[in-house]
């Protein structure tokens, strides 16, 4: 159980590529962070930093209020469960979770205890722990990793994309099983994942990175709810969210995109953005189909893809170029080249400066 | 390849039974002739099917020798090859395991250029150096000794070379899930690095072993003493014995004797030697 602290932690490769610019954070002991972004966007190398495999070229890194840089990956209380689980391939199971337990120089009888324990709470049956890797399912392959993990007893969990390798059915099951096992061992993890569900369902709070940079940090509803900027804005959450040119008043009650019926803006306005040319964002589920209503603007549909549960409805608004996602709920009777009369909430709009890409209000 | 044409089914085997034929006729002689009397081998034709004499030859083949051999058979110097090839191959895989260990997974000055240098020696076998060897040798002392025999044939580009390219097979997680357990580098080397490449230390000890027991020249060159021959050379030297008839049925038998041991490794390693050679799965 530890508290995990960050402080200006920055990479710089010997070849001069900086792949971390200054990260802060602070990791409550217990707490799930996920670590989430584009591919090489740098999540990988900080979670690697954190483990020990990659040196930590400027910043403080502690573990339990003990500053760990300088220490080997085995001083610094840690496991860490790898994307190709990184199992040895000619020991058994059994071996494989012992492994690290035989080097600490625990007993014979302690380690067995320990595999057993863990192997209970992972559900590997003592005749699993006699396989080898390769004659395991990816699943029962992901249990081991983490029953590797979990015997070492750590301060603190790093997971590497841990479920990527497995098929999308499985993948909705470990993570479960993750999120359950975490909350139940209470120790403090770091996940690194590009998916964007797995970080909303999994992490207590979300680290979104993009080049290196910390775009966001915070609870996934509020990175929903208030994306800091464009990025986090299209990156957290599926269907991504629709975007399109447009300008605020003068007075700063409304919003227009091009062409279009002014759209009022929610909260009493953003006067102090009055007449600015700004990008505006709507989530597809924040879109309602409505019956002809004066605030209604009209939309194209080009493709319509139903999912069962839900509708996804492509178009774009009138005559004008931005593409456009709808989500409806059900099942929707809907063709392409229909005009769509769609209300958006001013509550669900979100407004971005075009030049810095962060939030505007 | 399914296809039903007779004629070249017919064309393939015959290709096959005459591959096989020019292999195995040479030992069918050999065989036959250590098989019979030593007066039988001096009359023509040669005999094609095999006598009754093989275990009495055997028996003067490994204890007693030929005549003018000092009554000593060739027993000693099977084992002598044995020693030289067990020693060169051991020798072999450990040092290319280390310097393959190095290379890879160490980062120090001039890496590339201690690997350039021992790929090049892949130009300098012992034939090539053979005079400035003999020299390094014989003022170490170690002529007429089992290690003058290997270890100038220990260092090995090929096997550190094969090495390298198993290691770098393997994925860098499997070091860092190592590193995380705790292990260190030695560790790391003796619990997963060699289990994961048994398979091709296996099919490298087969090649290695067979070369090892096949040296001829450099045995004959730094060996002076009778009780240091191996099997190869002793062949050779019954053949040139003085002032005699060659003995063909006991160097025959000989040349038997000197094959068993390559076979054997061959036969009780091939499926090992096949995976080492062809499996890629880690």
């Amino acid at each position: 159980m530890a508290r995990v602290v960050l402080e200006g932690i920055r990479k710089t490769y010997p070849n001069g590529f900086k792949a971390i610019h200054g990260v802060d954070v602070e990791i409550e002991d217990g707490e799930f962070l996920v670590l989430v972004g584009p591919s090489g966007c740098g999540k990988s190398t900080l979670l690697r930093m954190i483990a020990g495999l990659e040196s930590i070229t400027e910043g403080q890194l502690s573990i339990g209020d003990r500053p760990v840089n300088n220490l080997e990956p085995s001083e610094r209380d840690i496991a860490m469960v790898f994307q190709n689980y990184a199992l040895y391939p000619h020991m058994s199971v059994y071996k494989n979770m012992a492994y690290g337990l035989k080097i600490m120089g625990l007993s014979k009888a302690e380690i067995g205890e320990r595999v057993k324990k863990a192997a209970t709470i992972l559900e590997l049956t003592d005749e699993q722990l006699t396989r080898k890797p390769r004659q395991l399912s990816g699943g029962q392959r992901q249990r081991v990793a983490m029953g590797r993990a979990i015997v070492r007893e750590p301060s603190v969990f790093l997971f590497d994309e841990p479920l990527s390798n497995l098929d999308a059915k499985l993948r909705v099951q470990m993570r479960l099983e993750i999120k359950t096992l975490q909350a139940s061992l209470g120790i403090t993890s770091i996940y690194v994942t590009h998916d964007q569900v797995e970080a909303m369902t999994l992490g207590h709070r979300l680290m979104v990175l993009n080049a290196g940079n910390v775009e966001q940090l915070g609870t996934p509803i509020e990175l929903y709810q208030r994306p800091a900027s464009l990025f986090v804005a299209g990156f957290i959450g599926s269907p991504a969210m629709n975007f399109a040119e447009a300008r605020i008043d003068s007075m700063g009650k409304t919003i227009t995109i091009s062409g279009q019926e002014a759209l009022p803006l929610g909260d009493g306005g953003m006067a102090e953005h009055g007449g600015k040319d700004v990008i505006l964002g709507v989530r597809p589920e924040h879109l309602e189909l409505v019956a002809e209503a004066p605030d209604a603007v009209p939309m194209t549909v080009t493709m319509v893809e139903q999912l069962g549960a839900d509708t996804l409805v492509h178009g774009h608004f009138g005559e004008s170029r931005s593409d456009l996602t709808v989500r409806l709920e059900g099942i929707r009777n809907i063709k392409g080249g229909e005009v769509l009369p769609i209300r958006v909430s001013p509550d669900h709009l979100h407004v971005f400066d075009p030049k810095t890409e962060r939030r505007l209000s | 390849m399914v296809e039903n044409r007779p004629l070249l089914a017919i064309f393939s085997h015959i290709m096959l039974i005459l591959g096989v034929v020019v292999i195995a006729f040479p030992i069918w002689i050999m065989f036959v002739a250590a098989s019979h009397p030593e007066i039988r081998m001096t009359q023509v034709p040669l005999p094609m099917l095999p006598g009754g004499h093989f275990f009495e030859n055997l028996d003067i083949s490994l204890n007693r020798g030929m005549s003018g051999m000092d009554g000593n058979g060739v027993g000693y110097m099977m084992l002598n090859s044995l020693i030289m090839a067990m020693m060169i191959a051991v020798g072999k895989i450990a040092i290319s395991l280390l310097s393959a260990f190095a290379i890879v997974y160490f980062r120090f000055p001039f890496r590339m250029f201690f690997f350039w240098m021992i790929f090049i020696t892949l130009m300098l076998p012992v034939e090539v150096r053979i005079l400035p060897t003999y020299e390094v040798v014989a003022n170490l002392g170690m002529l007429d000794s089992y290690w003058g025999l290997s270890i100038p044939l220990i260092a090995s580009a090929t096997a550190t070379f094969m090495f390298r390219q198993v290691f770098l097979t393997i994925p860098d997680e499997m070091l860092e899930a190592a590193r995380i357990d705790g292990a260190g580098p030695m560790r790391f080397f003796w619990d997963i690095l060699i289990p994961m490449s048994r398979t091709n230390i296996a099919a490298l000890f087969v090649i290695l072993f067979i070369y090892g027991w096949n040296q001829y020249l450099w045995p004959l060159l730094i060996t002076s003493e009778p009780g240091m021959y191996t099997v190869v050379m002793g062949i050779k030297q019954m053949l040139e014995a003085a002032e005699q008839v060659p003995q063909w049925n006991v160097i025959m038998m000989t040349a038997l004797l000197a094959m068993l041991p390559p076979i054997c490794v061959v036969i009780f390693m091939q499926s090992l030697f096949v995976k080492g050679l062809t499996e890629t799965e880690k």
